[in-house]
């Protein structure tokens, strides 16, 4: 606490070096990519949301407009409703997970992990597909139960449906950050409440969830963006009454001249950062950060048997329920026909075979793209993350905004940005233009990713405490050589957090690639399973290369979480002297 | 200093990197343009495209085709967009409409192809486009197709005509997608408006989707929910009944007596890279070897050549003759082309977004129907009558969607242009009109029903 008094003298003396520094100087660059990659495009498509549709005059009609129709106000309605209940249902789901394996001595904590995060691995509408064969009308679950007990659960009609499958989605955006903030408390911090008598629920509510606060938020704000802006999950469930729908419909129609998508998708991302704000708000004046790194943790501890069935239930139980849309795209896979009855009617390997005949160029080039944008969104969000909560530069809170922005704006309007920005731009050597060069879809990749890697990162830093920075400068280290030898070091589990959950949504992205795919050499694997699915034959080789996308998602994730275990280890060991 | 030296290594050796990458990047296109490329934007599925480049490959060995497949607004954007620099050859997708956005705007070059063998009019459509821009070469019709695993579930019989789908055991059963989503559906709305008249049959539509569970997004999205079994009775494309079944799925499928048939089509764009391979490609389809290709049973389309249906497998109908098929509608292009976009977003405000409440309107008159078959309850029959008649008013007359200037309003606007209302003004009209006269039905239907 003794740096409190300090820390007014450090920032001003930061603000007149930053001027200078090479913080700022990395600022500018961040801030260029940015323009260029993401306001630029988005601006070039939206400013149709000013313009009079007739005469091409700025206006605010539009806007009138929006706000006078009672459908696009219940659809606002319907998509708030949607997006909080799906931070609830999702909570409800990722917080016992991230709990039991952070905190109790729990065979396959890693395992558990991974494949609480498998759920996003999967383009939404094939998801989707799974889903309403297994919980649809007509579903496996409803068939049974109409047959044996004379009655259907409508899991999957309407905004419930929408819900039910959006939280099953994106719970892991909580699980990876949160527990990433569990395994980041001090332990000290636990002790001290136990030895001033706190056990308990108490101890949870009162100390080990508010010191998780920042990946909570984190991660709560992502899925609340996310759903909101989400399209693929209601298109597939057809429900029209919600925003991004609304939007996507009206964008995509052939030639009518509506400006409305683009108002909507104006409002989208106006909310997006407005949300994001409010949770910036409520983090504000709170330290979250702690000094003592040694331990890597809460103290874990040994489950009573009967706690370990209960545990073990619970655990089961939701995984069961996380996994039934990849339960649905296997037996697609491995299914004949699947028409109308609980299972398919056989099995075989024949989808399996298809793809690795025709379609191995799409996991190739999926583990190409993904793996750079990922990459490239871990240094860009390291470097955000640093000059907003570490560095005095003016308008640093914009970068953060700006790259967050990101979440909210609609894949299809991304994709025509950079067609109408950088089709005519011939990149040097290569000779094509930059928008059909496979660079491109790279970009497209890490720019609509970023956010994901850049609220890993921060949540990461925020955790760092000041004074181990300075304590490393004092000792004559230079700014560059203490972010490099203590801070990244320190961020490593949010990094690869960051980087995991990049790199496996980026690589089933599908809206934005399918604007910028130029010839199908160049096709990720979202596109390939999107091209399969468009005919009644293809539905199988479809799923089976979901599937392999799936799996090849999974074991990457699967080693990350070794490593993230492993370190945390290595780091206990080191400490033991202490 | 050492720091500085090391930096730059590290940047020489990546520019050395990035040489090397370029190089291969060179020689890969080097090796790939031994065949000519002829670059084609399509939607159809990938078992099309690539029966189609294997069977092209076969019989013209100086071209490759080289398939990019999006979905139709995006392979018309996509078009829009790289206009200035254009590196696709042609666009080959079924919906005509997508030719007469692209031809307004320019975008579509005239050629010149051998259609001999090919009649000008398939029913009443005309087969090509107008002066070359766009030449068709396989037809469709539209029609119900149902899962008969689901309808025995069910007890339902399968539906036959147009007006069958609107009965009241259909309930929840249905589906289709929105015409504003796919040109094909677009088609089948417009024939049904055509067929049975503007009032007639905008009242038609509005009972069938009472009866629906769903409005998809994609056309596509369709079949694959007859085939997987969450809807039961889907209106859709006849080859995509032919290829569900085909694979296997237990599916079957009837041409009601009002449908038309229309031509998917391939046409030539402005400024393509490689012209002649583009027109080599198109006489390929056109040509009676091409036109046998559709009859793969993962293609199952019409062909325009009616020589080619001697070798048709096995449910394939000939359009050109006997009465399956019975194109009965006397199709009138220009006005279904003069109203395209208000019929779509009529449809979209009175049916797509407010399908929920629709529903809930035309279950309460079929309930209350149900409830009075056999009594003569003539305060009910009043009743009943003036729900029906609140359901089916729509806000636009025939002349006004016939107007121009009434259409301007929902067309991208040319230069100079001055048009008087916007399309979002209008829509918040009609969708005040529609919910409410819904919600009044439906009250008027349970009044009527607990006489």
């Amino acid at each position: 606490m003794t740096t409190n008094s300090v820390a007014p003298a450090r920032m001003r003396q930061w603000r007149i070096f930053s001027g200078l520094s090479g913080t700022a100087l990395v600022g500018v660059a961040v801030t260029i990519f940015l323009l260029a990659f993401l306001i630029l495009p988005v601006l070039k498509v939206t400013y149709v949301a000013f313009q009079d549709p007739s005469t091409g005059a700025l206006t605010l009609h539009n806007f009138g407009d929006f706000f006078r129709s009672s459908l696009f106000r219940s659809s606002f309605v319907n998509s708030f409703y949607v997006s909080a209940m799906s931070v609830v249902v999702a909570t409800v789901i990722a917080l016992p997970l991230a709990y039991i394996t952070t905190r109790f001595n729990f065979g396959g904590s890693a395992l558990i992990q991974s494949i609480g995060f498998i759920p996003l691995i999967m383009p939404p509408f094939v998801g989707a597909i799974a889903m309403q064969l297994l919980f649809g009308r007509n579903g496996t679950v409803n068939l049974l139960l109409s047959q044996y007990l004379g009655f259907k659960i409508p899991f999957m009609e309407g905004l419930n449906g929408v819900i039910f499958v959006q939280s099953l989605h994106y719970f892991p955006f909580i699980l990876i950050n949160l527990s990433a903030s569990l395994r980041n408390i001090d332990k000290a911090m636990e002790e001290s409440a136990q030895n001033l008598g706190c056990t308990g629920f108490r101890l949870f509510r009162r100390i080990v969830f508010p010191l998780a606060m920042p990946g909570y938020i984190a991660g709560a704000a992502l899925v609340f963006i996310k759903v909101f802006d989400d399209l693929g999950t209601p298109l597939l469930l057809n429900v029209n009454n919600m925003l991004a729908p609304q939007a996507f419909l009206r964008i995509s129609s052939i030639g009518i001249n509506d400006p409305m998508g683009y108002v909507i998708s104006f409002i989208l991302v106006a909310f997006s950062v407005f949300s994001l704000w409010a949770s910036f708000l409520f983090m504000r004046g709170k330290d979250y950060s702690t000094v003592q790194k040694g331990d890597g943790g809460l103290t874990r501890r040994d489950l009573s048997r009967g706690e370990k069935v209960v545990a073990y239930g619970v655990i089961i139980f939701i995984l069961l329920l996380v996994l039934s849309p990849h339960v649905g795209l296997a037996l697609l896979a491995f299914g004949t026909i699947w028409s109308f009855s609980p299972l398919p009617d056989g099995y075989t390997l024949a989808n399996f075979a298809t793809v690795f005949e025709q379609s191995i160029q799409y996991v190739t080039n999926t583990l190409l793209y993904a793996g750079l944008a990922a990459g490239f969104d871990i240094i860009l969000g390291t470097a955000i993350a640093y000059i907003v909560l570490r560095t005095g530069i003016k308008g640093r809170k914009l970068l953060d905004y700006m790259a967050t922005a990101a979440l909210a704006v609609p894949g299809v309007v991304l994709g025509i940005g950079y067609l109408r920005l950088f089709h005519s731009l011939d990149v040097p050597v290569i000779g094509k233009p930059l928008a059909s060069w496979w660079v491109i879809i790279v970009i497209a990749l890490s720019v609509r990713r970023l956010p994901y890697a850049l609220r890993a990162c921060m949540a990461a830093l925020q955790q760092v405490s000041l004074s181990l920075e300075e304590a490393a400068e004092n000792l004559g280290a230079s700014k560059n050589r203490s972010i490099r030898r203590i801070v990244v070091p320190l961020m490593a589990g949010g990094i690869l957090a960051g980087f995991v959950t990049s790199f496996a949504t980026a690589a089933v992205e599908l809206s934005a690639t399918i604007m910028l795919v130029s010839t199908n050499d160049d096709a990720p694997l979202s596109y390939g399973i999107y091209l399969y699915m468009q005919s009644p034959s293809g539905r199988g080789a479809g799923a089976a290369l979901g599937i392999l996308a799936v799996v090849i998602v999974g074991l990457g994730t699967y080693l990350s979480n070794r490593i993230i275990e492993k370190d945390r280890a290595r780091k206990a060991e080191v400490d033991l002297p202490q | 200093m050492i720091d500085l030296l090391r930096i730059m290594e590290e940047a020489f050796s990546m520019r050395k990197l990035l040489g090397l990458t370029v190089l291969g990047l060179l020689m890969s296109v080097s090796i790939v343009n031994a065949a000519e490329k002829v670059v084609v934007v399509t939607t159809f599925p990938k078992e099309m495209t690539d029966a189609f480049a294997a069977a092209f490959a076969v019989s013209n060995q100086d071209y490759e085709l080289e398939v990019l497949n999006k979905g139709t607004s995006a392979a018309v954007q996509f078009i829009q967009e790289t206009a200035g620099n254009n590196t696709t050859d042609l666009m080959w997708v079924s919906a005509p409409d997508a030719f007469e956005v692209l031809m307004a705007n320019g975008l579509l070059e005239s050629v010149d192809i051998n259609t001999e063998g090919i009649p000008d009019k398939i029913g009443t459509y005309p087969i090509n486009g107008p002066d070359g821009y766009y030449y068709g070469f396989a037809a469709s019709g539209y029609g119900i197709m149902w899962n008969t695993r689901y309808l025995e579930a069910n007890n339902l019989e399968p539906a036959r005509e147009w007006e069958d789908l609107a009965k009241p055991e259909y309930y929840g059963h249905v589906g289709m997608s929105s015409p504003s989503r796919s040109g094909t559906t677009h088609l089948t709305v417009e024939t049904l408006l055509q067929g049975a008249g503007w009032d007639k049959g905008w009242a038609d539509w509005k009972w069938i989707a009472g009866n629906m569970n769903t409005v998809t997004e994609r056309s596509f999205g369709v079949p694959d929910g007859v085939n997987s079994g969450n809807i039961g009775l889907g209106v859709v494309i006849d080859f995509f009944a032919f290829t569900s079944r085909a694979s296997g799925f237990p599916i079957d499928f009837a041409y009601p007596s009002v449908t038309a048939v229309v031509p998917a089509n391939i046409g030539v764009l402005k400024n393509a890279p490689n012209p002649e391979g583009a027109k080599a490609f198109i006489e390929f389809l056109l040509s009676p070897e091409g036109q046998q290709v559709l009859f793969d049973p993962a293609i199952m389309r019409l062909p325009v050549n009616p020589a080619a249906y001697a070798n048709a497998p096995d449910g394939i109908p000939n359009p050109f003759e006997g009465d399956e098929v019975k194109a009965s509608v006397n199709f009138d292009a220009d006005q279904s082309k003069q109203r395209y976009n208000v019929v779509n977003s009529l449809f979209d405000v009175m049916i797509t977004y407010r399908l929920n409440e629709l529903r809930e309107a035309v279950r309460a008159v079929q309930l209350a129907e149900i409830a009075h078959a056999d009594t003569d309850n003539a305060e009910a029959k009043a009743l009943i009558a003036e729900a029906r008649a609140l359901i089916e008013a729509t806000p636009v007359s025939e002349e006004e969607s016939l107007s121009p200037a009434f259409a301007a309003i929902f067309q991208q606007s040319t230069e100079g242009e001055v048009v008087e209302g916007r399309q979002a003004e209008l829509e918040r009209q009609w969708d005040a009109m529609v919910v409410e006269n819904y919600a009044e039905a439906k009250s008027l239907a349970q009044k009527a029903a607990s006489l």
